[in-house]
């Protein structure tokens, strides 16, 4: 063969292959997500592992996954890191990447089942025991309207307030008798302030729809609803005396009081962050912010307290749970829901769980993961005795937290809860940056927008 | 009935035996054989080019198109649904905001970005000394990711402790808000893009303008010109066509900004700094609403084109004039 003949062949073969390369590269994206081991195992992806630099959480993670498959030799879990991200979802459900078994936040299930992204798993968890002992208002977060179920709840919380019980010692208030009232939380706020090098009182988000998540909070936490539903449509529900003296109180301390800082549209690593270097006295947060408080800042379990929603009405209820991809193929959602229920779900797992956290010197006796308050009745009243049995944090630190709860309302998040939040945001925003910003205005213009995106739920 | 090859063309006709020339449909078949023979690695090359550009640019516009006329969950078949992706934007009070927002950050970022780079780009010309240390100093922001640039500002704005603020005080001016106050917001974000963004534009014009013949200037000078004389008469006539082109292409990036008012201000504060592409990457990316997503972007993508039709036939025109 000639060389210009030689160079010819090469050059035909190069671009055949680059074709076939090029038009290989979707094909590759597209994993089934039925396939089945060749053992004759079922093999499931599941999200939820902590990243590696998480060593503990990971590790603990890691021996649930080995300790599961040895006790179901039929199933192989094959565990993802990370959680929820909205931002990749949709784009790993198009290209069949999304897992089996998916993590989701109580604020995504009602509009993922609207969309039917997720499977029915009704008939697969009527005969699962754990149903009748989880609480119903976080199960009902994972049914539609005709009562078929989605998902199944893992942990929760409500917002309370988080206070820094160094600050607050230093500042001449009694760690041990957080604020009750909004009044009181304005008081102690104008002290932590006072306290000079730019120590912050009380802080708020404001940002990436975080802002109106905390907008919700403070409407609940005031009494009031964010959406009403009436013959089957919603209507926003907010514009009231109710957020309006929520709103009146977050102006006062930031401008009157200066009690929250000069730099606003912050978010909730800000508030973290401005918590564990020491410089923040309060915020709007559940108890799960203080492990990562303590981890991620370096800081004491002892320095850190949550009391209950001030004012007394009620509260934000949130938290997470797993939702099964609606290719899964049913033996799938059966070992799916089998790795949920023992990984997370189990009551006679309670005990255990805690002494491999308390193994791994990991936090006991606060209000959330290992022990979640997601039970009802005997298991929940179990869980508690086993808590206190095993506490190695300070208890009395959460202790207004935990006897408040009892007496405040739970509200759910309303339905097309981003678009709502990202609406509020502007409230928020509105009164924390502008001195001058006019609290009917602000709230006129949101009902406006939270009227529309309502308006799109079906 | 089987064609009749032209190499099988009837003998019995009576003409003489001597080598007859092929019939022009041979020689045109011969020929093209032949180019596509030479010519088969160039088209090996260009279809591979071709293949990445069907699949990563082509292919991803056509279903954008065709997403803004579906509903889709990328579980069940997509469902036609008209100009309802449509309806709803124009029904959400916020649609309207960010296009104004998006055509203020055009408008702001044209007089800040195009005219700044220009004139470091004269000064830059007219140095004698340290001339490779200040065009390093101007490009230097460009090779930052655009994420530090924005969380190196975010520090820079702080309205507590910043260095915008120090530096206002410094000149006994008072302290700003910058990104927390509705009025200011967009400016600093303009101020973050030109910085980051002008170091290559900069050095467009330096090469543009190191184009220019220096007996222009000789002649200028000898004709009394003065700095700005010599600038309005040479510099700008004879980096026009760049000028133009830059022009076109700053609107065409600007009117796409989304980096910034995510990373700094999420669209805050009040709205002020929400984009059109950060809208639609809300659609897309918060509500999940890939229908509405693109139809924004299919909007977005007929304004500019539109935009840049009506540019080019303009500047064509008066280029012919």
């Amino acid at each position: 063969m000639g060389r210009l003949a030689m160079q010819r062949t090469l050059a035909r073969r190069a671009a055949v292959l680059v074709v076939i390369t090029a038009l290989g590269l979707p094909a590759c994206g597209s994993e089934s997500s039925n396939q089945q081991t060749g053992s004759g195992k079922v093999a499931i992806t599941v999200t939820g592992q902590p990243p590696s630099s998480q060593a503990v959480e990971r590790r603990i993670f890691d021996a649930d996954v080995a300790e599961f498959e040895k006790l179901n030799p039929d199933i192989d879990i094959v565990p993802h890191e990370g959680f929820m991200d909205p931002k990749t979802f949709s784009a790993k459900l198009a290209g069949g990447q999304l897992e089996d078994v998916y993590y989701v936040y109580f604020t995504d299930p009602a509009s993922i089942i609207a969309r039917r992204q997720a499977a029915d798993i009704t008939d697969h968890v009527k005969d699962m025991a754990v149903i009748k002992q989880l609480q119903p208002a976080l199960l009902d977060i994972f049914k539609d309207r005709n009562g078929k179920v989605y998902g199944l709840p893992t942990a929760n919380y409500s917002m309370g307030l988080l206070y820094n019980r160094a600050l607050f010692t230093k500042a001449g208030l009694d760690p041990d008798k957080p604020p009750a009232t909004w009044d009181e939380v304005r008081t102690a706020a104008q002290k932590i302030a006072a306290l000079g090098n730019g120590t912050v009182g009380f802080a708020d988000l404001s940002k990436n729809n975080q802002g109106g998540w905390h907008l919700v909070t403070w409407a609940y936490a005031m009494g009031s609803q964010i959406a009403r539903q009436e013959g089957g449509k919603w209507t926003a529900d907010f514009n009231n005396a109710k957020v309006k003296e929520a709103l009146r109180l977050l102006k006062e301390m930031r401008w009157t009081d200066n009690a929250m800082g000069d730099k606003q549209l912050l978010e909730a690593t800000d508030v973290q962050r401005l918590m564990g270097a020491g410089q923040l006295g309060m915020y709007l947060g559940a108890p799960d912010n203080v492990p990562v408080l303590v981890k991620e800042f370096k800081g004491k379990y002892d320095d850190y307290g949550v009391a209950a929603m001030p004012g007394g009405q009620g509260t934000l209820l949130g938290g997470e749970g797993y939702m099964i991809n609606p290719k899964a193929s049913p033996d799938k959602i059966k070992a799916g829901l089998k790795w949920i229920d023992w990984k997370y779900l189990a009551p006679d797992r309670i005990e255990p769980r805690i002494k491999q956290y308390l193994d791994e010197k990991q936090p006991i006796g606060l209000p959330a993961t290992p022990t979640p308050d997601i039970y009802t009745g005997d298991t929940r009243a179990k869980q508690s005795e086993l808590k206190t049995k095993y506490a190695n944090v300070p208890e009395k630190n959460f202790a207004s937290y935990l006897d408040g709860n009892t007496k405040l309302k739970g509200n759910l998040e309303p339905p097309n809860a981003q678009q709502i939040y990202a609406a509020l945001d502007n409230v928020m925003q509105g009164v924390l940056t502008n001195k001058d910003a006019t609290v009917d205005h602000l709230l006129s213009e949101a009902e406006a927008k939270v009227n529309s995106a309502l308006a799109q739920v079906k | 009935m089987p064609s009749l090859k032209s190499s099988e063309a009837p003998a019995s006709t009576g003409s003489p035996q001597w080598p007859v020339e092929a019939p022009p449909a041979v020689r045109t078949t011969t020929r093209l054989r032949r180019k596509i023979n030479d010519n088969l690695t160039a088209y090996g090359l260009l279809a591979a080019a071709l293949v990445v550009f069907a699949l990563f640019s082509w292919y991803p516009i056509v279903r954008g198109v065709l997403l803004s006329f579906q509903e889709v969950n990328f579980v069940d078949p997509p469902k036609w649904v008209g100009f309802d992706n449509f309806a709803r934007l124009f029904a959400d009070p916020l649609f309207a905001t960010a296009w104004l927002n998006t055509l203020q950050f055009t408008a702001i970022a044209l007089l800040l970005g195009f005219a700044v780079p220009f004139v470091t780009a004269v000064l830059l010309n007219e140095l004698r000394h340290a001339k490779a240390f200040f065009r390093v100093a101007v490009y230097l922001p460009v090779m930052l990711p655009p994420v530090v640039v924005a969380m190196l500002w975010k520090w820079i704005y702080n309205p507590g402790p910043g260095l915008a603020n120090a530096a206002l005080g410094a000149v006994g001016l008072p302290d700003s808000a910058w990104l927390d106050s509705s009025s200011t917001a967009m400016v600093s974000l303009v101020i973050v893009s030109t910085w980051a963004n002008m170091g290559s534009t900069t050095l467009i014009y330096l090469a543009a303008l190191q184009t220019i013949p220096g007996e222009l200037y000789e002649s200028a000078e000898l004709d009394g010109a003065g700095l700005f004389q010599r600038l309005w008469h040479v510099t700008i006539p004879q980096t026009r066509f760049v000028l133009m082109v830059l022009l076109l292409l700053q609107v065409v990036a600007t009117m796409q900004v989304f980096t910034e008012p995510y990373v700094m201000t999420g669209g805050g504060p009040e709205d002020s700094t929400v984009t059109v592409l950060l809208l639609l990457y809300r659609y897309a990316f918060t509500y999940n609403d890939f229908g509405s997503a693109s139809a924004m972007s299919l909007l977005l993508l007929v304004a500019l084109g539109i935009f840049a039709g009506v540019y080019l036939r303009l500047t064509r025109t008066r280029s012919e004039d």
